[in-house]
């Protein structure tokens, strides 16, 4: 039995529609994460989950138990927001203990615990600081203890990295998994970071106009991209707009390129075929090559590890990353090959109109 | 190194000192002859005279009262604004200026028109506690500004949904998680309406009755070197309280903090 479930959640504020429709289940220990870009309904669906708002329709389940009704004060819900939570009149240990006191447990109680959980996001010296006196960093440690004090059901985060400094963001998402994993709580994560969302979790759920457009592991959404939107949304994608030519190959302006994808696709559909820039392969070409689509470097933007070069072919603009010395053979100016192994690029039905319901291939 | 004060700076800081020191030592001065040289006989007319003490502790208990109910009504009141209703937010603002515009005088015949003995029982009407609904309104604008400002430095939403989500409920985050924070704010709303109430003088003349105010306004009337020294009394008491309040906003930990972070 899931252990966590949002049933068919729907969130309206007078004519807005927050919320179409959500539905997903967690297995016990699970760490979620709710992607999408701002006003997607990511963040109302996890206040719904801590009973800040009410479902316009829809239930929370917890164990069996419905919880929909219940006030969020009477949840058991452990929350961590973005930002500015703390209580600015408490020390950091006086806000790890401020659930337990509400809870009733007796001092001694209280004192190990806080301390453990200190200890556990390493702040043990910190415990007599007032939060004006904490980095951004160190307030959301002590957002997460406090949190996680009271033994919540299910730990609910809201962006909670998305105040911080890149490094101490990053640094922080590994320490939210490693004590999840640690004390195995169902987690409930919402960010619009994908690289956050794809390192950290169990699962990713993408969010588009109030609906989940796509749920899977990480790999998974990296990897196959169900939509448009979420092959978009998740890492860099180079789009090609082709018409399929015969089974497994489609033509993108003169060329003609095999996809393994296109089988068993009626020739003359226009789709939408997707290669990720670590795929793409350049060489340089005099004339034209068969199976690449043809066009000039135009750019060089270094990443350190790889060099993305951009292309600009015609109808298409690409992206390719390449290691530092392949670059290198590709001066801005060059012509060049792009292709990409036959199993390399998706291919994703071209909806005519963007926002009616895509239709994924090769499902 | 602190940035020096140009000579300008010096200038006008000594013409604002003095536009306030010299009435005030004129007064002192005043309050300190006698029929030959200097003494204290005034001050101990006025500190001798039992009405002195009676109509201070009169205006004293009416100070305290207005600020515990104002205290009770706009706690409450603007913390549900900036919780719930932030768009009732500019209408709370224009009636908070409402006191300013319209003067003591209407109010007071306001009220006195308003309770009449029919609405309002006797025991409420014959004694000065009648002016508390009025030094209240009075009060207000100094009140609501100062827990405004209180309740615009902290996050109100999210300390209170982080209260909710720890299990506390309404009772518990309103007294340990915002008032803690907002007490310099109540604080100094206080000041000012003790302040404000101490010296409040058109209501009780014309409700007939008798408070500090209208005790200061007969011995001016009637004796004047005393009502000199009642002035510099009654200044130094308000200086007390001032400092008092000062004090206790200082208590280390308490203040609004602002918090850190981004």
């Amino acid at each position: 039995m899931p252990y966590l479930e949002l049933q068919k959640l729907h969130k309206e504020f007078g004519d807005f529609t927050a919320i179409e429709e959500i539905d997903v289940a967690l297995e016990a220990g699970e760490f979620l994460s709710l992607l999408g870009p701002s006003g997607c309904g990511k963040t109302t669906a996890l206040r719904i989950v801590a009973g800040f708002e009410t479902p316009t329709s829809g239930r929370v389940v917890v164990e069996g138990n419905d919880l929909t009704n219940i006030p969020a004060n009477k949840r058991d819900m452990g929350m961590v927001f973005q930002a500015y939570s703390l209580f600015p009149n408490m020390t950091a240990e006086a806000n790890v203990e401020f659930g337990l006191r509400i809870r009733g447990e007796s001092g001694p109680v209280r004192r190990t615990r806080v301390e453990e959980l200190l200890e556990l996001v390493g702040l043990t010296a910190a415990a007599k600081r007032y939060p004006h006196q904490l980095s951004g960093g160190m307030q959301q440690r002590v957002a997460l203890a406090r949190a996680l004090a009271i033994e919540p059901r299910v730990l609910l985060l809201d962006e909670p990295l998305s105040a911080l400094d890149a490094k101490v963001r990053v640094q922080l998402r590994e320490e939210i998994r490693r004590l999840q994993t640690q004390l195995g709580i169902t987690t409930l994560y919402v960010t619009h970071d994908q690289e956050e969302a794809l390192s950290i979790s169990d699962r990713v759920a993408v969010l588009s106009h109030g609906r989940i457009e796509q749920i899977g592991s990480p790999a998974e959404i990296y990897n196959a991209p169900g939509t448009p939107f979420v092959a978009e949304f998740i890492g860099t994608m180079n789009r090609l707009e082709a018409t399929v030519a015969e089974s497994g190959q489609v033509q993108v302006g003169g060329s003609v390129l095999a996809v393994d994808d296109a089988h068993d696709l009626p020739s003359g559909e226009r789709v939408l075929v997707l290669v990720r820039p670590e795929i793409l392969e350049l060489e340089r070409a005099e004339g034209g090559v068969a199976g690449a689509i043809i066009g000039d470097v135009v750019a060089h933007i270094f990443l350190g590890a790889i060099t993305r070069v951009k292309v600009d072919a015609g109808d298409h603009d690409l992206s390719a990353d390449l290691p530092g010395h392949k670059a290198a053979e590709l001066p801005v100016g060059s012509r060049v090959a792009a292709s990409f192994p036959a199993d390399g690029g998706r291919v994703l039905a071209l909806s005519e109109p963007a926002s009616a319901e895509p239709a994924p291939a090769g499902q | 190194m602190t940035r020096h004060m140009p000579r300008s700076g010096w200038v006008w800081l000594g013409i604002g000192a003095a536009y306030f020191f010299i009435p005030l030592a004129a007064t002192l001065e005043f309050s300190l002859k006698e029929v030959s040289g200097y003494g204290l006989s005034s001050y101990r007319e006025i500190l001798s005279d039992p009405q002195f003490r009676d109509l201070l502790w009169v205006s004293f208990k009416l100070s305290l009262a207005t600020i515990v109910v104002s205290l009770l009504i706009l706690i409450p009141g603007v913390y549900s604004v900036h919780l719930s209703f932030p768009r009732l937010r500019p209408l709370v603002e224009f009636l908070s200026v409402l006191p300013f515009v319209v003067p003591p005088i209407i109010l007071i015949v306001g009220l006195l028109d308003f309770y009449n003995v029919d609405r309002v029982p006797l025991w409420f009407i014959e004694s000065p506690r009648f002016l508390v609904p009025g030094y209240v309104v009075l009060s207000f604008p100094f009140m609501f500004r100062a827990l405004d400002v209180s309740f615009r430095s902290i996050d109100v939403h999210t300390l209170t949904e982080a209260a909710h989500s720890l299990g506390a409920g309404w009772t518990t985050t309103l007294m340990r998680v915002i008032l803690p924070n907002i007490a310099s704010g109540a604080l100094a709303g206080a000041f000012l309406t003790f302040a404000l109430v101490m010296g409040e003088f058109t209501m009780a003349h014309i409700a007939l009755f008798n408070t500090f105010p209208t005790y200061i306004n007969y011995v001016g009337q009637t004796q004047a070197n005393p009502a000199a020294a009642l002035t510099i009394i009654s200044f130094g008491l308000t200086w007390l309280a001032l400092l008092g309040i000062l004090l206790v906003g200082r208590r280390p930990g308490r203040g609004v903090a602002p918090v850190a972070g981004r």
